[in-house]
Parts: structure tokens; C-alpha cells; sequence
């Protein structure tokens, strides 16, 4: 996936939206300026299939030396697949932030999260304000 | 509200050299220029330069600033001998820790006194200072200043510090170069770095922050930028690398080494940190001492331990430590262990909980992990 077709959130995190069985599915990840802002990546700790996660709230938590961040789910939904790759190939995360190092996936049940979701231009625009 | 964050003399250097700059305790500096981990074992295994001239360099002049020093140091200082360092606490009444703090006998000048302080209380520390020196009954006979915006400093750490840094002085006329193999741990010594025809008057010493074989240097600010180019030139032709705080505090972290604002405040005391080496009760007063001869017998404080984690969930500073679920203290430094392969933290607990070997758990965000108490350092380097 070209980042230039994905929507992101305010907290870094990429959403890809798909129809599958006329039910909506977000496959979401970590963008590559949050990945490299991260560095020396330790562990993930992967949320688990099957929870229910509000729009907004913490399901995923990333080690790295330095600090513990956080990943919010940008929608509201059941997770329905989390990319087990990631537990033992963390460079993934790095090395293919918008393809194979993909996080989780959450079938939506709420649409309203997306709104609030940017374009690439505005995300870059706010990496560069950010990293100013 | 933002404040003009200061800036050290290599500032340039470290944005232009990809340097991550972050505020620390006021100033502009590089968490990282590569990867924390990369920097680390760099530092392990060939050579590390940290520009740390963010850190508070303090002098003291005239007669009385032996006495003076010896009033507000845990260490004693009238019998510190000309070039020689004491590592040691600043401690107010109670036995808190204000601040730890290396004292220079004879820099910049025989009789004088040099202090280097942490960077986050270093004007806590010049303000307790002249509160002390208006009490002090041979004011008249003490100066003291803050002499860290004129003076850089840098550490060199790692098995070919000596290496590299050698070959970097020069003698002049009738004087041969400094030997630095003959630096003791914790003494120094003025030297010349450069070439003949341009060098430079630097102290360097035998300290540092790391766990490493090392030297610290000081030098005049606005020579900083030509000496670390020569230093960073020789430490890359063995493999070496400019270092950010990330790697200074894993790095300080294997070691043990304490770190204000973490293992060390105003609420802890000396011994309890596992500093009683650092105090010295006998035959001398000193602000602080008469709380830490009572702290000094008194067996039913926390103290400070090592614990190590099976998992890759890192414990930070401010996790609870539980013993059969019954909270018996708390992380005040934790982080994936570069050369362990593991997490560790240092933890405050009580003393029942300290036992070598004991079982015990650290909730990280909600979820209790298991952790092992180990001695510490959880890393020292092999000396041959």
C-alpha cells in the first residue's frame, strides 16, 4: 500500500479501509515517522483477536529502549486479526511500515472515527510541524 | 510557555550530525544520533564520546574553600590531595540528597576547588551554595562561581578510550606529552591536545559515567568544537561513535550508577542508595550528618536493588514492586538491557524484599511481571 492512499490519525497510526463481505475492515499500522521516531524497538505487545476496542483507545503497546508508546485503534470495532509476524521480526515495523508491518486489523463497527482521520498531505504537514 | 533551551558549544555539531535533540533539564541535547543500542555497545566495545558540557561545573577559590566544601560534602575534603576526585553528596539537614556531585582537588589552580554538578540542579545547587557561604563564619575568605558556560566537557569511554586519546596530546618544549595510562581512576591532570603548532590546555581525568575504562575532558567552550572533531575523527577510525543520553543512561543503567531525579532526591538518603561509601561520619560535621548517622544504623528503610525480568515488558520509573501482592516498592529506573539482552530496573523496596535472589513482581501498566533481585551492577567490565 502507498502511504498516499491511506488515512491517518492525529497518534500515528495508518488505516487502511477495505470491504470484505459488504462488512467494512480497517487494517491499521504505524507510520514510518512514528516507526523511526521509536527506534531500538524491544516488543509488542499485540492486542488480542476477538476484543472490542473504542475508537481512540489504547489496544496495542510498543517497547523500545527508551520508552513504552502506545497504539490507538483510530475506529471502533472488533479486532479481527493482529499480525502475529511482528512478535519475532519487530523490523517489520521498520523496514515495511506500510505493508508487512501492518498491526492489527478491526472490523468496524462505528464509522464515525474515520472522520476525524487526515489525508497523506495533511499528515505530512503535521510530521513536519512536529519534528520542526 | 517555552524557554530558550541552552545550548552546548557542540550544538551545531549534533543537528548536523543527525543528533535527536531533546530538553534536558533546560538544555538543547542529543537523545540519540544513530540507535541507543548501536551507541551503547559501541561504548562497550570500542569507544564512546558523550558531549555532557550540560552538566554544572562549579569552582571555589581562596583559603577557605577547603573548610567551606567540607561543611556541605558527605565526603571529607580536607585531606583530598592536589589532583585527586571525590565522588559525593550534597545533603540537606534531614540527610535528602540535593544532589551527587564529583569534587576536583587543585582545578583550575592549586588551592582551588572544582564541583561538577547534575544539570537539573545545578541552580539549586549555586543557590544552596550561597545560602551556606552567607552562614559561613570565613566568608571573607571564599569565592565561588558557575563556570559552565565557559567550560565543555566531554566523556570518553570504552576499552580504546586510552587508545584513541593518547596519540591526541602533545608535549611541549622540555614537557612530553601526558601519559595517560598513568592517570589513576579518579585523579586527573592538565594536558595539551592537538598538534604542535594548535593545541589546547585541557584537564582530563579518569571518570566517568559508564561502567567503562575512561577520561573526562574540560576544556575552554569555544576550543569545544576543534577538540571533539579530533576526538570523533580518532574514535571512528576504531569503531567509536558520538553518543546521546539514551546510551549514557542504559549505559549508567548496567553499571548501577545512580541517577538524580531516579534513584536519587531529596527524600532518599545516601544510605539507603547503597552510597554509604560515599559518607563519611567519622570526626566531622557536615550538613546532613547528624540525620545520616541515625539513617546509617537504621535498618528499616528501603533501599535500593537490582531486579532483572524474564519477559520483554520493560519496567519504568514508578512501577510498583509486589511481593505476594502486596506492593513493597517501587521502579526508579528501567530499560532494555543492550548488553544483558533483558530487561532490568533498580527499584526502591523494603528490606524484607531485598534478599538476593527473591521473587518478586513488577506491575507494568496493570499487569504484574515476574522479577528476580540481582546484585549489582548487573554489568561490570572485565579488567585485565
Amino acid at each position: 500500500m502507498k502511504p498516499e492512499n491511506l488515512l491517518f490519525a492525529k497518534t500515528h497510526e495508518w488505516v487502511a479501509v477495505t470491504t470484505e463481505g459488504g462488512q467494512k475492515v480497517a487494517t491499521i499500522g504505524l507510520s514510518q515517522f512514528a516507526v523511526e521516531a521509536l527506534t531500538d524497538l524491544v516488543f509488542i505487545e499485540l492486542p488480542k483477536v476477538g476484543r472490542q476496542v473504542a475508537a481512540e483507545e489504547s489496544f496495542c503497546e510498543v517497547e523500545s529502549v527508551k520508552a513504552v508508546s502506545d497504539v490507538y485503534a483510530p475506529v471502533a470495532g472488533e479486532v479481527i486479526a493482529a499480525n502475529d509476524q511482528l512478535a519475532d521480526n519487530l523490523e517489520l515495523l521498520s523496514n515495511s511500515p506500510y505493508e508487512e508491518g501492518w498491526i492489527a486489523r478491526i472490523k468496524i463497527a462505528d464509522e464515525a472515527g474515520l472522520k476525524n482521520l487526515m489525508d497523506y498531505a495533511a499528515y505530512q504537514k503535521q510530521c513536519a510541524e512536529e519534528s520542526h | 510557555m517555552t524557554t530558550e533551551l541552552l545550548r552546548t558549544p557542540l550544538h551545531d555539531w549534533h543537528v548536523a550530525h543527525g543528533g535527536r535533540m531533546v530538553d534536558f533539564a533546560g538544555w538543547s541535547m542529543p537523545v540519540q544520533y544513530s540507535s541507543i543500542v548501536e551507541e551503547h555497545h559501541a561504548t562497550r566495545n570500542a569507544v564512546g564520546v558523550f558531549d555532557i558540557s550540560h552538566m554544572g561545573r562549579l569552582q571555589f577559590f581562596r583559603p577557605a574553600a577547603t573548610n567551606f566544601l567540607d561543611t556541605i560534602v558527605t565526603r571529607r575534603v580536607t585531606d583530598m590531595k592536589r589532583y585527586q576526585i571525590r565522588y559525593g553528596l550534597i545533603c540537606n539537614e534531614d540527610g535528602g540528597i540535593l544532589d551527587d556531585v564529583l569534587v576536583y582537588s587543585g582545578l583550575p589552580s592549586e588551592g582551588a576547588f572544582s564541583m561538577v554538578v547534575n544539570a537539573s540542579n545545578r541552580e539549586k545547587i549555586v543557590a544552596w551554595l550561597s545560602k551556606q557561604q552567607s552562614a559561613f563564619p570565613n566568608k571573607q575568605f571564599l569565592s565561588f562561581g558557575d563556570n559552565t558556560l565557559y567550560i565543555a566537557m566531554f566523556a570518553v569511554q570504552g576499552p580504546k578510550a586510552l587508545e584513541i586519546l593518547q596519540p591526541l596530546f602533545v608535549g611541549y618544549e622540555a614537557t612530553s606529552a601526558v601519559d595517560l595510562a598513568a592517570i589513576p581512576y579518579y585523579r586527573f591532570t592538565f594536558g595539551w591536545l592537538g598538534s604542535q603548532s594548535n593545541n589546547h590546555t585541557v584537564s582530563v581525568s579518569r571518570t566517568g559515567y559508564t561502567g567503562e575504562d575512561g577520561f573526562e575532558i574540560m576544556c575552554n567552550s569555544n576550543e569545544a568544537a576543534d577538540i571533539w572533531a579530533l576526538v570523533i575523527a580518532a574514535a571512528n577510525r576504531v569503531g567509536g561513535m558520538a553518543c546521546g543520553l539514551g546510551a549514557r543512561d542504559t549505559l549508567r543503567l548496567e553499571a548501577a550508577m545512580p541517577l538524580y531525579g531516579h534513584e536519587l532526591s531529596e527524600t532518599i538518603n545516601p544510605i539507603q542508595a547503597g552510597l554509604g561509601f560515599a559518607v563519611n561520619l567519622k570526626d566531622r560535621r557536615f550538613i546532613g550528618s547528624e540525620a545520616l548517622a541515625r539513617f546509617a544504623v537504621d535498618k528499616s528503610q528501603p533501599v535500593r536493588i537490582g531486579l532483572e525480568l524474564a519477559g520483554k515488558r520493560v519496567p519504568r520509573q514508578g512501577c510498583p514492586v509486589l511481593q505476594n501482592d502486596t506492593v513493597v516498592g517501587e521502579v526508579t529506573s528501567g530499560t532494555f538491557s543492550p548488553t544483558l539482552e533483558k530487561p532490568i530496573a533498580m527499584a526502591y523496596v523494603q528490606p524484607a524484599a531485598q534478599a538476593l535472589g527473591m521473587k518478586l513482581q513488577i506491575d507494568i501498566r496493570g499487569t504484574q511481571h515476574p522479577a528476580t533481585v540481582m546484585p549489582l551492577p548487573f554489568y561490570s567490565r572485565k579488567k585485565d
